[in-house]
């Protein structure tokens, strides 16, 4: 790590067990924020409640560590009043498909730009390991011991459906692979998501980064692959886990974010703009 | 003019007319209503307009009432004694409201009125053909307009400013379509010819000044001058309109609003909006404000300020959703887990409304807490006439926030510093040298996540203790009448409009009354009110809610108990005869 990536860092211990993914991630950001050259103070994170969110507490940036299910309202709030900021959500895939699944779904809508990263682990880590709704049917868990029935969510197939313009998968272990496509999402204008397979070492013993390794392909390995059709990535989007589950890319397209449709954003970030000396007197006129 | 239902009671001097139209949803009773309304207020009379009406598009039954005087009205009035109506399920539900001597303008088609009754009040009955009149027009929806034109020519107001309200209503529809009303409602002139009922005598109020405003617009205008610069919100009744004024205004003023998916969504987003330094409110009513429970948490934990709106209606879950009532009182000032700093005010009619709007966005960036304003349907959708409320004593405040020039490289900016009064500087997302995290998990001055026993002590506490430097502060709760009275009622919210009209009944007597009218809930302004209720006789609470959460509240802050309540919480306004009765019946107990 150089002295750069450094400045990222809070004083505080990563608290993750070992061999866990989210170290990997942790890195890979760190990686990142140095390489796109971006200043820590325009960097602001709204991180869910998971092992995943207590990054919040590990980068040295402007952090808000908020309610299960609700980094992407609090990230969208955000970046609406300050859109000149790279803004990210993070969190787990219980708490971005679980619990805050409404808020993923409507804010790929807006495409608003910001990075939306999910920890992808397939179970509730902080809780102790109960299935979480990317656990493959017939994971068996504390709370599902005869094995869950549902079949896991889709979050690719849903991105691509619901006019997300930046659709990704990644591996934390594809280290460099991660960081590429990372810093990408981040450059992209719009709404980006990145969903990181992340083995959690602990609880998952079915999911661990053996199983993955034998799965996951790089997208781009092929010199056929393309990220501008759509119709071509959402079968991609359903190839997997068995035999080969593909990382990188699936799409990307170019769209005018919400914050370029906003009219009053379109000189100075709200919070730039003095909230003194609006009259209402013209209102009051026109109720008499 | 009688009050009540039809029995004498001394002259109300300052009220003319009890105006009211009823019909179908869909019959155009509101604009209707409106128009009239609005025609009094330019021509210099006072106005209170009340409507009911059911969580229906089509169909029910709605009506749209206007109290018309020559002095502010301030409530709705129960004896109606001049109405439109234009099914006969306006007859069925309105006929027991009338007033001795009332007028009932009618479409004769579709409505049938004994004769018994109408020798029974004395009523004078205008029937026409309202729907065929329309018809001739080729628009029979526009019976509500000849309805208009017979009540202006029977009031002997001026079909001018008639024009003029038409036009407001419908110039941008372009010239014809305001010609077209006009002639729909001569035709309904016409049918009336030389009869009057009522000559209104001149106007106090100067013509023109006026404006019509409702407790929402009030209040979005409040929000507006005082600074806000991000809105989210989710239709709910009765606070949509809040979210459609700020739409409507968002790009003249530079606010940005969204109309988010759901109410977490919308707190959420105002919370991200706040930490990042907008100036930020939400509004919502009783159900909205439950899915936000936890998020006014995140809030108070975060130690970001956020104004929340609950315009209340009755509940418990979907309740009435188009009527009214106060029964969330208990419910804002609790709900989150476990101790939450939070700022209760509530606005009693629209100039509360518009100064306390912005009062709140100042303490909510100043205390770093979520503000919570209560309102209610009544407040919220009546209309009433007021002269322009003075903007230029609307201040924004801004608290502790740092400039970057204060910001040294090196130390790391402590977000959540212990300081004596409970509230830290803040920086904001952009500021070099001030970064930290805003963590919903207990956390450090740093805001790094902490959970020892000496910092969850210390910041636990600095939370709490914003709020007794925010009492400090808390201004002088209003009584209103003479000082030496016989009954002191206590009260919030809309409740003022109808007390401060029935005070005016009832100081007319003997035995003395008056009305102390709580707008700052909480913290609970204890030694105003200790005061004030220190030499009361008998005190009475009055409230909208079937469990006295008022007269709970003032006994568990002060220890002083109401000696009897006067509790409604059939969805329906207080009405000042009803305040009156309950008076006259009380006083005479010994």
């Amino acid at each position: 790590m150089s002295a750069k990536s450094e400045q990222f860092e809070t004083a505080l211990n990563p608290s993750w067990c070992p061999g866990c993914g989210d170290w990997a991630i942790y890195r890979a950001l760190k990686t990142v924020f140095t390489e796109l050259d971006l200043r820590q103070e325009n960097i602001a994170i709204a991180y869910g409640i998971g092992c995943s969110g207590n990054l919040a507490s590990y980068l040295n940036v402007y952090g808000f560590h908020g309610l299960h299910g609700r980094p992407l309202p609090v990230a969208a709030g955000m970046k609406m009043a300050n859109h000149r900021l790279t803004v990210l959500a993070a969190g787990g895939d219980g708490d971005g498909y679980g619990e805050g699944i409404a808020h993923f779904i409507h804010q790929m809508r807006a495409n608003q730009d910001i990075t939306y990263i999910v920890f992808d682990n397939q179970v509730y880590g902080l809780t102790k390991g109960q299935v979480s709704p990317r656990g493959q049917k017939g994971y068996r868990s504390s709370t599902t011991p005869d094995g869950v029935i549902e079949e896991p969510i889709n979050p690719i197939a849903l991105a691509l459906a619901n006019n997300a313009t930046f659709v990704a998968r990644t591996f934390a272990i594809d280290f460099l692979h991660n960081i590429s496509v990372l810093k990408r999402a981040i450059r992209h204008k719009g709404f980006s998501l990145v969903n990181i397979i992340q083995p959690c070492q602990t609880f998952n013993h079915l999911n661990t980064q053996h199983y993955w390794r034998q799965r996951v392909y790089r997208l781009d390995d092929n010199p056929q692959h393309r990220t501008d059709d759509k119709m071509y990535a959402m079968e991609k989007a359903f190839e997997g886990p068995d035999p080969k589950y593909p990382i990188g890319i699936f799409y990307q397209e170019q769209r005018k974010s919400y914050e370029d449709e906003l009219p009053q954003l379109s000189k100075k970030p709200l919070v730039q703009q003095k909230p003194e000396g609006r009259s209402v007197r013209r209102l009051f006129s026109s109720l008499q | 003019m009688s009050m009540t239902k039809g029995r004498k009671q001394r002259k109300n001097k300052k009220l003319l007319l009890n105006w009211q139209i009823g019909g179908e949803a869909g019959f155009g009773i509101t604009v209707a209503g409106q128009m009239f309304s609005r025609m009094c207020a330019r021509a210099g009379y006072f106005t209170f307009d009340y409507s009911e009406y059911p969580s229906l598009i089509r169909g029910g039954h709605n009506t749209y009432q206007v109290a018309v005087g020559i002095a502010p009205v301030r409530a709705a009035y129960a004896a109606v004694d001049f109405l439109i109506c234009l099914d006969q399920e306006t007859w069925r539900k309105q006929q027991e409201t009338l007033a001795y001597s009332a007028a009932v303008v009618y479409d004769s088609q579709y409505v049938k009125i004994p004769a018994s009754v109408a020798r029974r009040k004395k009523l004078t009955l205008y029937p026409a053909p309202l729907e065929d009149i329309a018809r001739r027009y080729e628009n029979p929806i526009m019976r509500n307009v000849v309805a208009l034109g017979m009540a202006v020519q029977l009031l002997g107001l001026d079909f001018a400013l008639l024009r003029s309200v038409v036009k407001t209503a419908f110039g941008d529809k372009g010239e014809s379509v305001v010609d077209l009303n006009m002639q729909v409602a001569q035709a309904g002139a016409a049918v009336v010819g030389a009869r009057r009922f009522r000559r209104f005598p001149a106007a106090k109020a100067k013509k023109r000044a006026l404006m019509v405003i409702d407790g929402n617009t009030a209040l979005s205008y409040g929000a507006i001058r005082g600074g806000v610069q991000f809105y989210a919100g989710y239709p709910m009744t009765p606070s949509s309109s809040i979210l459609s004024t700020m739409a409507k205004n968002a790009r003249h003023y530079g606010i940005v609003v969204k109309h988010a998916e759901d109410e977490i969504s919308v707190i959420n987003m105002g919370i991200g909006a706040g930490f990042a330094g907008a100036r930020s409110m939400v509004a919502t009513s009783g159900g909205g404000f439950a899915l936000m429970s936890e998020s006014l948490g995140l809030a108070g934990m975060t130690e970001v300020g956020v104004v929340m709106v609950d315009v209340q209606r009755p509940g418990p879950a979907t309740g009435l959703p188009t009527w009214t009532g106060q029964g969330d009182l208990r419910f804002v000032l609790h709900t989150a887990q476990d101790d939450v700093p939070r700022i209760v005010l509530a606005p009693g009619d629209p100039e509360e409304c518009f100064f306390l709007a912005a009062e709140a966005l100042n303490l909510a960036e100043e205390y770093q807490t979520p503000v919570i304003l209560l309102s209610d349907k009544l407040l919220a959708a009546s209309a009433s006439s007021v002269l322009p409320f003075d903007e230029r004593r609307v201040k924004i405040r801004r608290g502790k926030l740092m400039k970057q020039s204060r910001l040294r490289a090196g130390a790391e900016f402590a977000r959540y510093t212990d300081t004596a009064d409970g509230i830290s500087p803040r920086t904001i997302p952009g500021m070099r040298h001030g970064m930290f995290v805003a963590n919903s998990d207990e956390h450090n001055v740093h805001g790094l996540v902490d959970e020892t026993a000496a910092m969850r002590t210390l910041q636990h506490a600095k939370r709490l203790r914003k709020l007794a430097t925010y009492a400090k502060t808390i201004p002088e709760q209003r009584c209103y009448g003479p000082r030496d009275a016989a009954v002191t009622f206590v009260g919030w919210g809309s409740t003022k409009g109808a007390m401060l009209e029935a005070l005016e009944q009832m100081n007319r007597g003997r035995v003395k009354a008056n009305f102390l009218h709580i707008t700052h809930i909480h913290p609970f302004p204890i030694q105003s009110v200790a005061r004030q209720l220190k030499h009361a006789k008998r005190i009475v609470g009055i409230e909208g809610n079937a469990t006295g959460q008022l007269a709970g509240l003032l006994r568990e802050r002060t220890g002083i108990a109401v000696n009897a309540m006067f509790l409604k919480h059939d969805g329906r306004p207080f009405y000042p005869s009803e305040i009156l009765e309950f008076f006259q019946r009380y006083v005479s107990k010994k």
